[in-house]
C-alpha cells in the first residue's frame, strides 16, 4: 500500500493558508474599487481560477504529445488530471464572471466573443469526457485522449487572442483595453498586491489538487489490474 | 506505367483512395442524397425558425448556410468513415504499403469533394429561393472553399476517432463543433462581412484567421492521423 506522501500533505496545509490569505487580500486588504464597489472583488478570484484553468489546458496538450512520443501512461494520468482540474476551475471563472457582470454590465450572460470562446473551450473539455467514456480500451483512451487535448489546446489560444482581434465589452486590465471594453479599471499598489498573491495561491492550489488526481489516476490503474489477477 | 516499385508513390497512394470514394459514392449516391436532402430540410427549418423575409435574410443569410454545411458535413463525414469501419475496409488500407497519411489525405478530399457538391447544389438553390443572387461573388465562393477545408480537415480526423466509440454517431458533432469553431466563426464572420458590401479591411481579420487555422488544422490532423488508426 502506498501511503500518501509528506510532501502532498504539506501542500495540502499550504494550499488551505494560501486560500484563506487569499481571500482575505481579496476581500478585506484591497481597496474597494470607486465605480463598481465591492463586487469588483470577484475579480482577483476570477482571474485567479482562470489561470490556473488554462494553464492546466496548455499542460494537459504538453502531456498529451509526451503521452504519443514515449506511449507511458504515466503521462495520460497526468493529462487526465490537468483536464479535469482545469475544467473545475475554468467553470468557476464563468460563474465568478457572470457574478461580476450582472452588476457590471446588468446582464448574467452576453454572447460576447471573449465569453462565447471561454463557454467553447469548456464545452471541447466536456467533450474530452465523452470521448474517453466511449472508449474501453485504455491505451487506445489514452491516444485519443492525447489527440483531442491537443486540437483543445489550439482552440485555447484563440480565447486569449480574441479579446485583440474582435471587438469586445470584456475588460481588460493588463494592457490595452479595447475601446468598447466596459467594467476596466487600473490597479492601486495594494490591488496588485491582492491580485498577484491570487494568481499565487491558485498555482498552490492547482498543483495540489493535479497532484491528488494524478496520485489517484495510479490508485485506479493499481485496482484495475489487481481485479484482473484476481479473476484469471 | 514505367514504375514498377510495389510502394506507390504518396500521390498516387492518396488519389486512389480519392477514386475509390467517389467511384464507390457515384454507383450508390447514398451519401449525398442524404446529405442533399438533409440540407434541404435545414434550411426549411431555418425558413420557418428565423421567417426569413428579405430585412432578416440580410443579416443571417451566411448564419444559415454555414449551419446548414456544418450540419450535413457531419453527416457525411459520419457516413464515410462508417463505412470503411462496417466492412473492415478501414484494415485492409491499414495493410496496404502506403503512408497513413495518404489514407489521410485520399479521405479528406473525397469528403471534401462530397462537401463541396452538396454546396455547390445548396448555394444556387438558396439563391434562388430567396432571391439571393449576392452570394455569386468569387470572393464569397472563395471563402467557402476556405471555410470548407479547414471544417472537412479537422472532421476526417475525428469522424475517424469517433466511429472507434461506442457512441459513434452522436459523439461527432460533439467532438467536432467545439473544435471547428475558429473555422465556423472565421467564415461566418467574412462570409456575412461580404454580404453586406464591408470593406477588405474589415473582412481582412476573419479571413487570416480562417486561413491560420486551415494551415493548423491540415498539419496536426496530418500528423496525428497515424495514432487515431493504429491498432
Amino acid at each position: 500500500m502506498q501511503s500518501k506522501p509528506i510532501a502532498l500533505t504539506v501542500l495540502d496545509i499550504v494550499s488551505i493558508i494560501v486560500l484563506g490569505a487569499a481571500a482575505y487580500l481579496a476581500l478585506v486588504f484591497a481597496p474597494t474599487e470607486l465605480v463598481m464597489g465591492d463586487v469588483q472583488r470577484v475579480f482577483y478570484f476570477h482571474v485567479g481560477t482562470a489561470w490556473v484553468g488554462l494553464l492546466g489546458f496548455v499542460l494537459a496538450a504538453i502531456t498529451g504529445i509526451a503521452y504519443l512520443v514515449t506511449k507511458d501512461m504515466k503521462w495520460d494520468r497526468f493529462e487526465v488530471a490537468a483536464v479535469e482540474v482545469s475544467t473545475m476551475f475554468f467553470f468557476i471563472t464563468i460563474v465568478l464572471g457572470s457574478i461580476w457582470a450582472r452588476p457590471a454590465w446588468n446582464t448574467w450572460w452576453t454572447w460576447d466573443p471573449r465569453l462565447t470562446t471561454a463557454a467553447v473551450t469548456e464545452l471541447i473539455y466536456i467533450a474530452y469526457f465523452m470521448l474517453r467514456q466511449g472508449l474501453e480500451d485504455p491505451e487506445k483512451r489514452a491516444r485519443f485522449g492525447a489527440v483531442y487535448t491537443l486540437l483543445g489546446g489550439l482552440s485555447a489560444p484563440i480565447t486569449f487572442m480574441v479579446i485583440r482581434l474582435f471587438r469586445t465589452i470584456h475588460p481588460v486590465v493588463i494592457g490595452n483595453a479595447s475601446a468598447e471594453a466596459q467594467g476596466g479599471f487600473s490597479m492601486t499598489a495594494d490591488m496588485r498586491t491582492a491580485f498577484f498573491f491570487a494568481l499565487f495561491a491558485f498555482t498552490v492550489i492547482f498543483i495540489d489538487l493535479l497532484w491528488h488526481r494524478i496520485r489517484l489516476g495510479g490508485l485506479q490503474d493499481k485496482v484495475e489490474q489487481l481485479k484482473l489477477s484476481l479473476s484469471i | 506505367m514505367s514504375s514498377t516499385s510495389p510502394r506507390p508513390t504518396f500521390f498516387k497512394a492518396t488519389m486512389a483512395i480519392v477514386q475509390k470514394d467517389l467511384v464507390a459514392e457515384l454507383r450508390s449516391r447514398e451519401l449525398l442524397s442524404a446529405m442533399l436532402v438533409f440540407s434541404m430540410l435545414v434550411i426549411l427549418i431555418f425558413n420557418f425558425a428565423l421567417e426569413l423575409d428579405i430585412k432578416v435574410r440580410q443579416s443571417v443569410t451566411a448564419g444559415v448556410l454555414w449551419t446548414t454545411f456544418a450540419f450535413a458535413g457531419t453527416l457525411g463525414l459520419n457516413r464515410s468513415m462508417a463505412v470503411e469501419k462496417d466492412r473492415g475496409c478501414m484494415d485492409g488500407l491499414l495493410l496496404a504499403p502506403v503512408d497513413r497519411a495518404a489514407i489521410f489525405f485520399g479521405k479528406a478530399i473525397s469528403n471534401l469533394a462530397f462537401m463541396l457538391i452538396v454546396e455547390a447544389i445548396v448555394l444556387p438553390l438558396y439563391a434562388l429561393l430567396y432571391n439571393e443572387v449576392r452570394i455569386f461573388q468569387p470572393a464569397f465562393l472563395g471563402v467557402v472553399f476556405l471555410g470548407s477545408i479547414g471544417y472537412i480537415a479537422v472532421g476526417t480526423l475525428l469522424s475517424a476517432m469517433s466511429v472507434q466509440t461506442r457512441t459513434r454517431d452522436v459523439l461527432l458533432p460533439i467532438l467536432l463543433f467545439p473544435v471547428a469553431i475558429p473555422v465556423l466563426l472565421a467564415s461566418v464572420k467574412a462570409s456575412s462581412g461580404l454580404l453586406n458590401n464591408a470593406t477588405f479591411a474589415e473582412i481582412l481579420t476573419p479571413l487570416n484567421l480562417l486561413i491560420v487555422y486551415d494551415v493548423i488544422f491540415i498539419a496536426v490532423a496530418f500528423m496525428v492521423f497515424d495514432f487515431v488508426v493504429e491498432e
